[in-house]
Formats: structure tokens, C-alpha cells, sequence
């Protein structure tokens, strides 16, 4: 989820700036807070199917985007059931689809530069309780950049546990990834170092 | 013109490299020996992400210790051997453009296009990262490197990863550039292509010539 999640295109929705999509999420989202009947949930959800079929980022992208939260949705409905009724189960849980949805459809039609100038922009008021906003647009940057790195060491040591018949060990998991990790951000400080980037 | 001058390197209190003194000013310099004789210290030396215990080292005059460091930093590309340590951004063009930051957005998008064609990566500019191949990624690592035009290219393995087609293609864009290249590598056939050969053991140079003898006399040392 999240990651190199671009879909490059041309629509509306892609053309929009940054600034203002992530503000337009940020309002909605809170919206959706008030959405507590089945027919304001419905329109809601009615907005958001139009808004990606606005953007055109395709049925793939946009499952890509929210199958993470399938158990999730699964673990909130039998909850909501068993302490509510069926109706709450529903809209609860649809409010929570929808705000993901909207926030995975920003993501999925803005680059990762262009959120990051936003979010730098959005910061500058906060510079004077000495919060740096290119740093943390930076950071956000690795961040991003690190999830698929990590998800590839975490899937190699699996891989290698199981070649060694110790596939329930969770020492064997968990010892290799955070050397592997702290390996992996030693080498990335390095070559942003080498990339006159200091620190 | 490089000038490491009586360098010697401790990590801790293990001695990596000891009193090494050699001046480059060759177009392409290659570095060999065995694991763990030094190479990767030495070549961390050239633009300062290590900096020598005693001893000094210098690029085109100014010391990569002390205020000239971070230009040094900026005049001496580096490529690391492992392409997923050195792509930092999450798309194949925002890397790129990552090296570039300060200039204005048209020219950093028109030096970005440029350098992701001529690397024949303008099809992947808007892919994420870590869906290219490991090839790919190392042709990104050596684009976003290239594109602040560094003076001198630093190589720490660069194709140990790489399968056949793509060291080859490695190799030719090196050899192609106009920039000086100083190569570590255990691949001798690449080494023979350079101007001047170092050897290393056990943290010294034990041998600086041409690339025939220094292979001929690294193979002799393995053999010992
Ligand atoms: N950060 C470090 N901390 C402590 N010791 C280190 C560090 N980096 C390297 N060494 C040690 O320094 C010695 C030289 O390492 P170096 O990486 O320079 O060798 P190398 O010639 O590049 O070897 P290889 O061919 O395996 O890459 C090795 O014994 C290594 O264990
Ligand atoms: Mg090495």
C-alpha cells in the first residue's frame, strides 16, 4: 500500500494540485466523521466510486489500494455485530473503506514530489516551533522509499528460514530483519552522504 | 589529481589500511584484491565518507577533511554495490531529480529526461523503483550519480550483482564517460581496459602498474 502507488494520467483529478487534494481529503475525511446514516454513507460512497472514475486509474490499482484492509473489514464487521446491530456494522466500517479509498486515490494520482512540496508548503507556518518542512518531507521520501526494501529483506529471510526448516522460529524472523534493517539504513545514510546530502 | 598521502585507516582498534601513499591522475584507475584487503575503505577514502585516521587525502587540491569536505563530496560521485541501498526516492525520476535539488523545476525536469534516455530508462520515469530489475537498478544508482556531473566517479563493485548482459553494459557506459574513473572490482577482464592498476593486501598497495602485471601478479598472490 502507499508505495509507488503513482498511476501516471491526465484526468481532472490528476491535474488537481496537491495542495488542494490533500486539503479537499482532509475536509472529507472529517465529513465522513458526521456520515451516520445508510443514505449519507451510500452518497458518500456514490462520490467517492465517481471520483476514481473520474481519475481512470483502473479497477486493478484501485483494488491494489484497498485489499490490505479486507481482514480488517472482516474483524471490524463481526465486532460491530456482535456489540450493535447490522446497520452500525455497515456504515462504521464503509465510513473507514471510504476515507482509505480517498486517501489511496490521492496518492494513486499525485507523485511522491509533488506531495511532498505540498506537505513542505502546508508545514512552513510550523518552521517557528522549529519544525524543519524540507527534513520531514525528506524523511517521509525514505520512508516511503524503505517500505518496499524492508518488505524484500523480511521476504528473503522468510525464504531462507524456510530453506533451513526453521519456518516457525519467530528468533530466526526476527533477529536477521533488524540487523538487516539497521544495515539498510547504515547504507542509506551513507549514500546520502555520498550524495552531498550531510546531516 | 588524487593525493592520498601516508594514510593509514583504523576501525576500532583493527588497522584496515596501512600508511597507504599513491597520487592518481590516470583517466581510469582499478582497484583488486582480496576480501577484506582494504579496496572499499581506500575507495571511501577518495570522497570522504571515511575519513583517514592519520594521514591525508586530497582531490584536486582540496582535503576531503575539514569545510572543502562537502565540496570534495560533490566533485567525487560514488557507486555503492548494491543498487537497493542507493536509490532514495521512491520513483526512477524522482531519484534522479533528487541530485538536482536547488535548480529550478523546469531544468531539473529537462536534466532528468535527458540523463533517464540516454541510461535508455525514459520508458520507467514514472515506475516505482523497486519493481526495476537488479540491472536496471544499477544503471538508475549510476544515472542519478551522474546527473550532478561529478569530476571524478568513484566504483565500489559495481557489477558484482549483474548478470553478463549488464556488467558488459555497465562497463561500456563507464569506459564511455569523460569523467575519471577509479573501478574497484573483482572482475579482472574489466581491469585490463584501465590505465593503471593498484593491488591490494592486507591493507597496502603491493602492487601499481599497468593492468596485464598487476593481474598477473594478484593471481600469483592468490596462489601463494
Ligand atoms: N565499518 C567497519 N567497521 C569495522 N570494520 C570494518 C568496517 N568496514 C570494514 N571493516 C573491516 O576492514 C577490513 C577491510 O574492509 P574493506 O571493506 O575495505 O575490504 P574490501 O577489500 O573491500 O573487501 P571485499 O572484497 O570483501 O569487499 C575488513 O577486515 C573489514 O572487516
Ligand atoms: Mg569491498
Amino acid at each position: 500500500m502507499l508505495t509507488g502507488a503513482y498511476v501516471p494520467g491526465r484526468s481532472v483529478v490528476h491535474r488537481a494540485p496537491a495542495g488542494a487534494k490533500l486539503a479537499v481529503l482532509a475536509v472529507a475525511c472529517t465529513a465522513l466523521v458526521f456520515a451516520r446514516t445508510p443514505l449519507w454513507v451510500g452518497v458518500a460512497g456514490a462520490v467517492v466510486v465517481a471520483l476514481y472514475v473520474l481519475a481512470r486509474v483502473g479497477r486493478r490499482a484501485a483494488w491494489g489500494q484497498l485489499r490490505p484492509l479486507r481482514w480488517l473489514v472482516v474483524v471490524l464487521m463481526v465486532i460491530q455485530v456482535l456489540v450493535a446491530d447490522l446497520p452500525t456494522a455497515v456504515t462504521l466500517t464503509a465510513r473507514l473503506v471510504l476515507a482509505v479509498a480517498l486517501a489511496a486515490l490521492v496518492t494513486l494520482t499525485t507523485r511522491t514530489t509533488d506531495l511532498m512540496a505540498a506537505l513542505e508548503r502546508g508545514l512552513r507556518p510550523f518552521r517557528r516551533l522549529g519544525v524543519d518542512p524540507a527534513r520531514v518531507s525528506l524523511l517521509m521520501s525514505l520512508a516511503l522509499r524503505s517500505v518496499p526494501v524492508v518488505a524484500g529483506i523480511a521476504g528473503r529471510i522468510r525464504e531462507a528460514r524456510w530453506a533451513r526448516g526453521r519456518e516457525r522460529s519467530v528468533r530466526a524472523f526476527a533477529v536477521p530483519l533488524v540487523v538487516g534493517v539497521l544495515r539498510h539504513a547504515d547504507a542509506m545514510g551513507e549514500a546520502l552522504q555520498a550524495r552531498g546530502l550531510d546531516d | 589529481m588524487i593525493e592520498v598521502d601516508g594514510v593509514t585507516h583504523r576501525y576500532g582498534d583493527r588497522t584496515v589500511l596501512r600508511s597507504v601513499s599513491v597520487t592518481l591522475t590516470e583517466q581510469r584507475v582499478g582497484v583488486i584484491g582480496a576480501n577484506g584487503s582494504g579496496k572499499s575503505t581506500f575507495a571511501r577514502l577518495l570522497n570522504g565518507l571515511v575519513l583517514p585516521t592519520t594521514g591525508s587525502v586530497t582531490v584536486d587540491g582540496l582535503s576531503t577533511r575539514g569545510r572543502s569536505g562537502a565540496e570534495v563530496r560533490r566533485s567525487v560521485g560514488f557507486v555503492f554495490t548494491d543498487p537497493d541501498a542507493q536509490i532514495l526516492m521512491p520513483t526512477v525520476a524522482e531519484d534522479v531529480a533528487f541530485g538536482l535539488r536547488g535548480l529550478p523545476p523546469s531544468s531539473v525536469a529537462s536534466r532528468v529526461a535527458e540523463a533517464l534516455s540516454s541510461f535508455g530508462l525514459d520508458g520507467h520515469a514514472d515506475h516505482p523503483a523497486h519493481l526495476l530489475s537488479g540491472g536496471q537498478k544499477q544503471l538508475l544508482a549510476l544515472c542519478s550519480v551522474l546527473v550532478t556531473e561529478p569530476k571524478v566517479l568513484v566504483c565500489d563493485e559495481p557489477t558484482t550483482l549483474l548478470d553478463l548482459r549488464n556488467t558488459r553494459r555497465i562497463l561500456a557506459l563507464l569506459a564511455d564517460l569523460p569523467q575519471r574513473v577509479v573501478l574497484v572490482t573483482h572482475d579482472l577482464d574489466a581491469v585490463l581496459a584501465m590505465d593503471r592498476v593498484l593491488v591490494f593486501d592486507e591493507g597496502r598497495i603491493v602492487f601499481d602498474g599497468v593492468p596485464a602485471a598487476a593481474v598477473d601478479f594478484y593471481v600469483d598472490l592468490a596462489s601463494r
